[in-house]
């Protein structure tokens, strides 16, 4: 056991899918999908288009119910949990495709993931004590905070959401997640679109989040660079399936995986396991 | 751009001419206005607030106590609540409800039951004056019907509310309108439902009348020849309503309802819960509803099933539209347009003008046709309404997809 690679069983796990399938009718998007999300890690899920990544995601922030098997956040079951329950437990995400509030300013976007933290009901709302009003600037101060840690120039803080250049809307995108002050942050492919440069600013960022406060990242990725660059650990998903699962560079030399990216050699003999 | 163009320019053209002409000027004058809002002191904006409520108190005192004016202003006001509070379903939480006169029916009845003889074997009398303290019936006072009124119709409101929940856009319209007329129906036939020893639930199109005038220990008994008090009244509530949309617009609640508008699935995923946050917006939009129609069955001293017609909804939605969608200050000026037309410019101002030229017939039989020209006028012209939510407008210069947004399954 080496100081870089901590075996998995010594570090606390925050997050695991036991035999998690889901079906949609008759078509089965993930299928016995068991996986684990060691604490302050950062890991990769990856797989061909279609393979049951993103539907994986919604299983995790409970947008979707699992039609069999568990999902379990520290010690608690998750499973048919309710996503607003699942992300004041501590788990957040971005979108593949940007899913801000357009009508919103980038700061109300951010000031939204906060949400779950404020406790301001109906009649706090209406009547506005003190302690809302203080709940108020704390939020507005805090989200103002994160657009700024995550990068945002000040004077587009009350820029339409929908105004925002494309690299800006996914960084309003990652500090709206961050508001909800989560253990878990879940990124769907936070990479697409961006050039090397960026994908490489990202990555670094990913790692700086992960440091700083002290997050454990599952992110969905197609940029091969980035995943072997950014992740401890990579699971690969086909057709629903889990085929491979373990450090970059071990995946990468499995023939399954080469062969659910690639397709299969015709010529090779059947396989005899 | 005419340079290429052969031929006389379109008068397509001349009309875009005059909207860019138009775009330009707001511009300007925007530009003008922030230039001059910087320069005042910085009190002078709750100075106006203040100066413009305090108008609004000593408006009736130039009119006299029947003018047509002053009764087409105090019925005006009454739909501005409803306005205010269906703008909270439809603008800010983005749920289309084309029920809503369930609520001024059900608010309305609540005068009925609780302020007049209609329940003829009770005899209960609470805060009351007059006759009221002496007839059979439920007599409760005004105060006491208008929360009454804003409970029930609160829970009406979250009844209706949790078939929907599951339902998007046109499907929610199709639920609330079932639900609008199976209530108004209700008020119908209500005649033949028996609450045993000849009580009925309503009295259907004969209506019940002599409802209680609305009673203030101190003040005294209002009277229908005196309207200032009842402008005064429902200038009092819309003052409220209208701070308490202000307040909720700026709160926790008011963004969650618009991240629920704009898109569900983002707004679940950042934990913001589905159907506590739905339920709350459709209460407190039927909990206004209630209390205007509390005051306007009060003020038609009946309360008659004819009143309740799908027409009704429309009518409301139709100001909140032409106000702009989501917009507190929108709702209030399509709320006063759209009922200033139709009870004071078309029955009052302009309706003989057919006979003028020789036809036989009043405007008041065109008011739908009026209203429809203007909706198509509004939706042309500015389709984001007269004064358009601030959130709307960031939203308008740039378009965001949102694409499957049946992402959510909600399962509660």
């Amino acid at each position: 056991m080496t100081v870089d690679a901590p075996a998995l069983t010594s570090e606390r796990l925050v997050l695991r899918t036991e035999h998690v399938t889901k079906e949609f009718g008759g078509l089965v998007a993930v299928s016995d999908v068991s996986f684990e999300l060691p604490s302050r890690s950062i890991v990769s899920l990856i797989g061909p288009n279609g393979a049951g990544k993103t539907t994986l995601f919604n299983m995790l922030t409970g947008l979707y119910k699992p039609t069999s098997g568990r999902i379990v956040l520290g010690e608690r079951n998750i499973t048919r949990a309710r996503p607003d329950v699942i992300t004041s437990l501590g788990v957040a995400r971005t979108f593949q495709n940007i899913r801000l509030f357009g009508a919103m300013s980038a700061l109300e976007n951010v000031m939204i993931g906060r949400h779950s933290r404020m406790r301001a009901g109906l009649f706090g709302s209406i009547v506005r004590p003190p302690w809302v009003r203080r709940e108020e600037r704390e939020v507005r101060d805090r989200a103002a905070e994160l657009l700024d840690y995550v990068g945002v120039r000040q004077s587009q803080f009350g820029q339409g959401a929908a105004q925002l250049s494309y690299g800006d809307q996914r960084r309003v995108e990652i500090a709206r997640a961050l508001a909800s002050e989560p253990t878990v942050l879940l990124l769907d492919e936070p990479t697409a679109g961006m050039n090397p440069q960026e994908s490489q600013a990202l990555t670094d960022f990913m790692r700086k989040l992960r440091d700083e406060l002290t997050l454990t990242i599952l992110l969905i990725e197609h940029d091969m660079k980035v995943v072997m660059g950014v992740s401890e650990r990579v699971t690969v998903l086909d057709h629903g399936e889990k085929i491979a699962e373990g450090p970059p560079a071990e995946v990468r030399a499995s023939p399954r995986v080469i062969e659910a990216y690639l397709g299969k050699d015709p010529t090779d003999p059947p396989p005899t396991t | 751009m005419s340079e290429e163009m052969p031929g006389p320019p379109e008068p397509a053209d001349k009309i875009g001419e005059l909207i860019v002409r138009a775009r330009r000027l707001t511009t300007t004058l925007r530009g003008r206005r922030d230039a001059i809002r910087k320069r005042l002191p910085r009190r002078t904006g709750s100075v106006f607030v203040a100066v413009l409520i305090a108008a609004g108190f000593v408006l009736p005192l130039f009119f006299s106590q029947t003018s047509g004016f002053l009764e087409a202003t105090l019925i005006s006001l009454a739909y501005v609540v409803m306005a205010l509070g269906l703008n909270v379903v439809v603008g800010f939480a983005g749920l289309l409800d084309l029920g809503y006169v369930a609520f001024y029916a059900i608010g309305a009845y609540c005068m009925a039951w609780f302020g007049s003889d209609f329940f003829f074997k009770e005899h209960i009398h609470v805060l009351v004056s007059g006759i009221a303290a002496h007839e059979i019936g439920i007599h409760l006072n005004f105060v006491l019907i208008l929360i009454a009124a804003a409970i029930i119709c609160s829970l009406m409101g979250m009844l209706i509310g949790l078939p929907t929940l599951r339902l998007r856009g046109d499907y929610i319209a199709i639920v609330t309108l079932a639900f609008g007329e199976i209530i108004t129906v209700l008020a119908v036939n209500g005649t033949s439902i028996g609450l045993g020893g000849g009580q009925t639930l309503t009295n259907g199109a004969q209506g019940i009348s002599a409802l209680d005038e609305p009673y203030f220990p101190g003040i005294g008994s209002f009277n229908l020849l005196k309207l200032r008090p009842y402008y005064w009244l429902i200038y009092v509530i819309v003052l409220l309503v209208l701070f308490v949309n202000l307040r909720l617009r700026d709160s926790r609640l008011g963004r969650a309802w618009v991240a629920l508008r704009e898109d569900e699935v983002a707004a679940v995923s950042m934990g913001i819960p589905l159907v506590r946050t739905k339920l709350k917006a459709y209460s407190i939009g039927a909990a206004f509803g209630g209390i205007s129609g509390v005051f306007l069955g009060a003020y038609y001293t009946d309360v008659n099933s004819d009143y309740f017609q799908f027409t009704f909804s429309i009518f409301v939605l139709a100001m909140i539209i032409v106000g702009g969608l989501g917009s507190i200050w929108g709702a209030v000026v399509g709320a006063l347009l759209l009922s200033y037309i139709n009870y004071y410019l078309i029955p009052d101002v302009i309706n003989s003008i057919p006979h003028d030229f020789g036809l036989n017939f009043n405007l008041t039989t065109l008011s739908y046709g009026i209203f429809g020209f203007l909706l198509v006028l509004v939706m042309v012209l500015r389709p984001q309404g007269l004064v358009p939510e601030r959130r709307r407008r960031l939203e308008l210069t740039g378009a965001i997809a949102a694409e499957d947004s049946q992402l959510v399954e909600v399962q509660e």
